[in-house]
């Protein structure tokens, strides 16, 4: 067992993990974090995305002990039901999501795209989202949201 | 599309027809659901299933003890510790008297029929012991001859998948419209055409891959049982527990909670979900199973697999006179619940939306020592789809006719609807000639026509070409009479009740079981017309047997259609039940009574009013209400369907295919599609997208290829590719609306369209692109290696293909039968 000490969407925990324990599970299954989801084995498929330390990371490709004296954020970090991100709020909007389960990391994802480029291109936005599948929407309102997204974020930021 | 803002004040006065957004959104967008890997219960236990790594073998022998020695290990059961209680996993679709079910152990027992099936089951306290104790279990396995062939399986003298049966043969299924009386005799209208098409197609293995993988939560309260699974059929697997498990159905809750993802593929009764309640019943503790992905790939069951033989035959003019279809269909090792049914439903579809005096389709059932196939979106129609359109471009190549213009001529009139068709479905509504109009004008198709003339004539390395899928789907599973009449095992109706709460607030309750498909946000749009209530005093439940006793889940383009229509006849009930008390506290008689906005009025008496609302408080309190009746406005239905809908679109994909190095590309996609009234084009648009993705993914992308051992060697999303947003295009798509007459909403169905369509116009599209240069076939998935092959040496391009690479090398599949070599199921010519 190793001892970490981690910020997890603004709390601090201090915990001891098996060095061979990924960052996904120690998240959902000692924090309690089950907003972060694991879809595949490979690292393809990009639900368990989370932020660590400010960047995208699929998070069953990080060992748990990779993140100690790391701030992670994951989907439930990043907004509430009375307070979404404009990322949430822009899947919403333009229904980017059907069945949910990719979507806590295609917004992650999203999110750390529109940081890298404020103003993407729908190219730009394909591929910058294709580490991340999604089986039900065709990625088209995927699109679109994060092309509302950046509308909004790029107002916002014109107006601080 | 545009989304509005729904301020009350500009609330429209119907919900019907809006774009509403999801109610379903909140949880998801935050990170705050519900899914079944995310229960935790105290000293709840993990399972790790230990799989075949062979194909086909007898087990020899099992050694569980340095398994059963690991650390926070609790228990390893083998096959022969479960073989008394397991039963068989059931298969609700004998679709011939005479059909061969061989049984399907939910974990093997003598011998193992296909690479990851279930030997042994380890139980830990917590998923790394259990998983870490798999590679302890040590069995012993007599290797048998493993069949992967369909066309090598249904020889004479072949190895057997089964050999205590005769054949590798499950069933032998024929549709014969001249001996049922719904077409003249096919082989006579062969013998008397003057122009036969015959092709051989290949309609690939597929997975479908819903993203959340299967997961399993079963928790014993004395002889009761509570199951989480993420199932598509909370309802049909509570029955079929039952039967197989003998824990009383009354003694049996199941629960689906939010579900990620299904199309068909969790349309199932897993052996995963037998054996984690037959653990949890042996060990009285609750238990848990969650699959990794490349147990879901390899276990879970797969869709399509079909070699299909079609014959078409027309006089000259471009006039059909007949359609042959003979099917082998990949059963896989066993039958699931409906994997004899899924090319028999398509065996209606074939004939498509053309008029065909003559039509005979034959299937045989083969079983191979593969993961059993079932349902997979659109379910036996895509294959109809795919063949009828294909075989229609064939039949123009071979009259140097327009493509468009070999269907308009042969295509059903909208003046001719209903029309019963050779198969003998009453189509119910449409527009062929409208839709496949709009849909050229939303291409830009005179553009792209010239644009191909020009760079053929100047032999740019990158053609372009135009592919066609005109098709119609049979949807809104289904009318139980006739699902009786097919041998299907259950019915096909749906049940819906609402309670009216004493605050006004409504409940409405629906056996449809949605996974992403908006059930809560459109079925609150169809109450909130029905009584003139607002969207958001609608809540929809769902998905758990305790709350919605009734039902018949989610699958088949039916929700809408039968489950919707179920909402909408209950809320029928509520009203009528509603007016005999308004009428009572109105003081007025019923038939003076006008039912609209959600009140009650008398005519001619303004003022004299009493909300649906106010209704439900007075029941509730049930101080002042009439004589003769309870006391209650809460109402329930189930509706069944007399005929199926049938919704129809027309998709057109141009495609550039480069020459040079075989890649292709979708310039552009557009689609038209009628599926009746649309309830919230925002989740019929949705819909569409979804449906095109994996269409499209099964033309140019998606294969479960298997070696010459019968491994799975697109085992992992590494290899199985899901296609990602950078793979697809940008969809142009829109909608023309007939009305589906046979229920009250008008809809037809949209969950499985652009699934069904859009395959074949991929196809068409790339073959439009190089037919000038000899290629008549490519073999799907269009693979850069496989279109530059049928380019530059002949062929499908299956031939090469299958030699000198890992994922082909001597796979002896469906789409490598015939042209592997010796030396490539060796491993190819590296």
């Amino acid at each position: 067992m190793t001892s970490i000490n981690v910020r997890v969407d603004g709390a601090s925990y201090s915990d001891d993990v098996e060095p061979r324990t990924l960052l996904v599970h120690y998240l959902r299954e000692q924090l309690g974090k089950v907003g972060t989801v694991v879809g595949c084995d490979t690292s393809n498929c990009g639900a368990c995305t989370v932020h660590l330390d400010g960047n995208a990371v699929k998070s069953c490709t990080v060992f748990a002990v990779q993140a100690d004296g790391s701030e992670v954020t994951t989907i439930e970090g990043v907004g509430s039901a009375d307070a979404l991100h404009p990322v949430q709020k822009a899947f919403h909007e333009m229904h980017g999501l059907q069945c949910g389960f990719c979507t806590p990391g295609m917004i992650m994802a999203s999110i750390d795209l529109l940081q890298e480029n404020p103003s993407p291109s729908e190219t730009e936005i394909r591929e910058g989202i294709e580490g991340n599948l999604c089986r039900c929407t065709g990625y088209q309102n995927i699109v679109r949201a994060v092309q509302q997204a950046a509308g909004e974020l790029s107002g916002s930021a014109g107006q601080a | 599309m545009t989304v509005t803002e729904d301020a009350a004040t500009l609330a429209p006065a119907k919900e019907v027809g809006q774009p509403r957004r999801r109610k379903e959104d909140a949880r998801l967008i935050t990170g705050r659901t519900t899914w079944t890997d995310n229960m935790v219960l105290n000293g709840m236990l993990h399972l790790a299933v230990v799989r075949s790594p062979v194909a086909h073998a007898r087990i020899t022998g099992v050694d569980v003890s340095a398994a059963q020695q690991a650390p926070n290990v609790v228990a390893v059961l083998t096959g022969r510790d479960l073989a008394a209680e397991q039963g068989s996993i059931p298969c609700a679709w004998p679709v011939t008297a005479d059909m061969v079910n061989p049984g399907h152990p939910s974990i093997a027992v003598d011998q193992v029929n296909h690479v990851g099936e279930a030997v042994a089951i380890v139980v830990g306290r917590t998923k790394a012991a259990a998983t870490d104790a798999v590679e302890l279990v040590d069995i012993d396995y007599e290797l048998l001859p493993p069949v992967l062939d369909m066309e090598t399986a249904v020889q004479d003298g072949a190895d057997l998948v089964h050999d205590e049966l005769e054949s590798n043969t499950s069933y032998h299924f024929v549709f014969d419209a001249g001996e049922a009386g719904t077409g003249v005799d096919t082989e006579q209208a062969f013998a008397d055409a003057e122009v036969v098409v015959s092709r051989r197609l290949v309609q690939q293995r597929l997975i479908p891959a819903f993203m959340e993988p299967r997961s399993v939560v079963v928790q014993p309260q004395g002889d009761n049982f509570t199951m989480w699974s993420a199932t598509q059929i909370p309802h049909v697997l509570r029955v079929m527990l039952a039967m197989v498990t003998g824990v009383p159905e009354h003694k049996l809750r199941i629960i689906a909670p939010d579900v990620g993802g299904g199309f068909g593929g969790k349309l199932q009764v897993n052996p995963e979900e037998v054996l984690a309640l037959l653990v949890a019943r042996r060990l009285g503790k609750p238990v848990k199973w969650t699959e990794t992905r490349s147990e879901s790939l390899m276990a879970a069951h797969h869709g399509r697999g079909q070699v299909q033989f079609i014959d078409i035959a027309s006089d000259r003019q471009g006039n059909v006179k007949g359609l042959r279809v003979r099917l082998l269909a990949d059963m896989g090792a066993y039958l699931r619940l409906i994997t004899p049914g899924v090319p028999a439903l398509g065996a209606f579809m074939f004939p498509g939306i053309y008029k065909f005096p003559a039509y005979r389709f034959e299937c045989d059932g083969v079983f191979t020592n593969k993961v059993p196939t079932d349902a997979y979106r659109g379910a036996g129609r895509p294959e109809a789809t795919f063949a009828i359109e294909r075989i229609m471009d064939e039949l123009a190549v071979e009259l140097d006719m327009d493509p468009l213009e070999l269907r308009r001529k042969n295509w059903i009139g909208a003046e001719e609807f209903p029309f019963t068709t050779v198969a003998g479905l009453e189509y119910d509504s449409g527009d062929y000639e409208q839709a496949t109009q709009k849909a050229l004008d939303l291409l830009g198709y005179d553009e792209l026509r010239a644009e191909q003339k020009r760079r053929r004539e100047s032999n740019d390395p990158v053609q372009l070409g135009i592919g066609f899928s005109t098709f119609t789907e049979m949807c809104g599973l289904a009318p139980s009479r006739v699902l009786g009449s097919l041998s299907y095992g259950a019915g096909g109706w749906e049940s819906a009740s609402i309670r009216m709460l004493p605050t006004g607030k409504v409940e409405v309750v629906t056996g449809s079981t949605p996974h992403g498909q908006g059930h809560e946000t459109a079925w609150s749009q169809l109450v909130a017309d029905q009584l003139g209530v607002p969207f958001e005093d609608v809540e929809v439940l769902h998905g758990d047997t305790a709350v919605s006793p009734r039902g018949m889940d989610t699958y088949g383009s039916r929700s809408l259609v039968v489950g919707g229509t179920a909402v909408v006849k209950a809320a029928e009930k509520v009203v009528a039940k509603a007016r005999k008390v308004a009428a009572h506290l109105l003081e007025a008689s019923e038939d003076d009574l006008e039912f609209a906005d959600g009140k009650f009025s008398v005519r001619g008496t303004p003022g004299a009013a009493v909300g649906i609302q106010e209704i439900a408080l007075a029941v509730f309190a049930a101080h002042n209400y009439p004589e003769d009746v309870e006391p209650s406005i809460d109402a329930e239905a189930t509706f069944d369907p007399v005929n199926f809908s049938f919704p129809h679109g027309t998709h057109l994909c141009a495609m550039e295919v480069d020459t040079d190095t075989g890649m292709v590309k979708i310039r552009k996609y557009a689609c038209v599609d009628d599926v009746g009234t649309v309830v919230n084009p925002l989740i019929v648009e949705g819909q569409i997208h979804g449906g095109l993705a994996q269409g499209i993914a099964q033309a140019l992308y998606e294969e479960a290829v298997y070696d010459a051992d019968g491994n799975l060697t697109t085992g992992s999303f590494v290899d199985y590719l899901v296609p990602s947003a950078a793979d697809l295009p940008h969809f142009d798509t829109a909608n023309t609306v007939h009305v589906a007459p046979g229920n009250p909403i008008g809809a037809k169905g949209v969950g499985e369209a652009g699934c069904i369509a859009s395959t074949p116009a991929v196809v068409n599209a790339a073959l439009d692109a190089v037919r000038h240069l000899g290629v008549s076939d490519i073999l799907m998935p269009l693979t850069p290696e496989r279109v530059w092959r049928a380019i530059h040496e002949g062929g499908d391009g299956g031939a090469r293909a299958a030699a000198g690479t890992n994922a082909y090398g001597g796979a002896q599949t469906e789409s490598t039968a015939g042209v592997s070599t010796p030396q490539s199921s060796l491993g190819g010519d590296r």
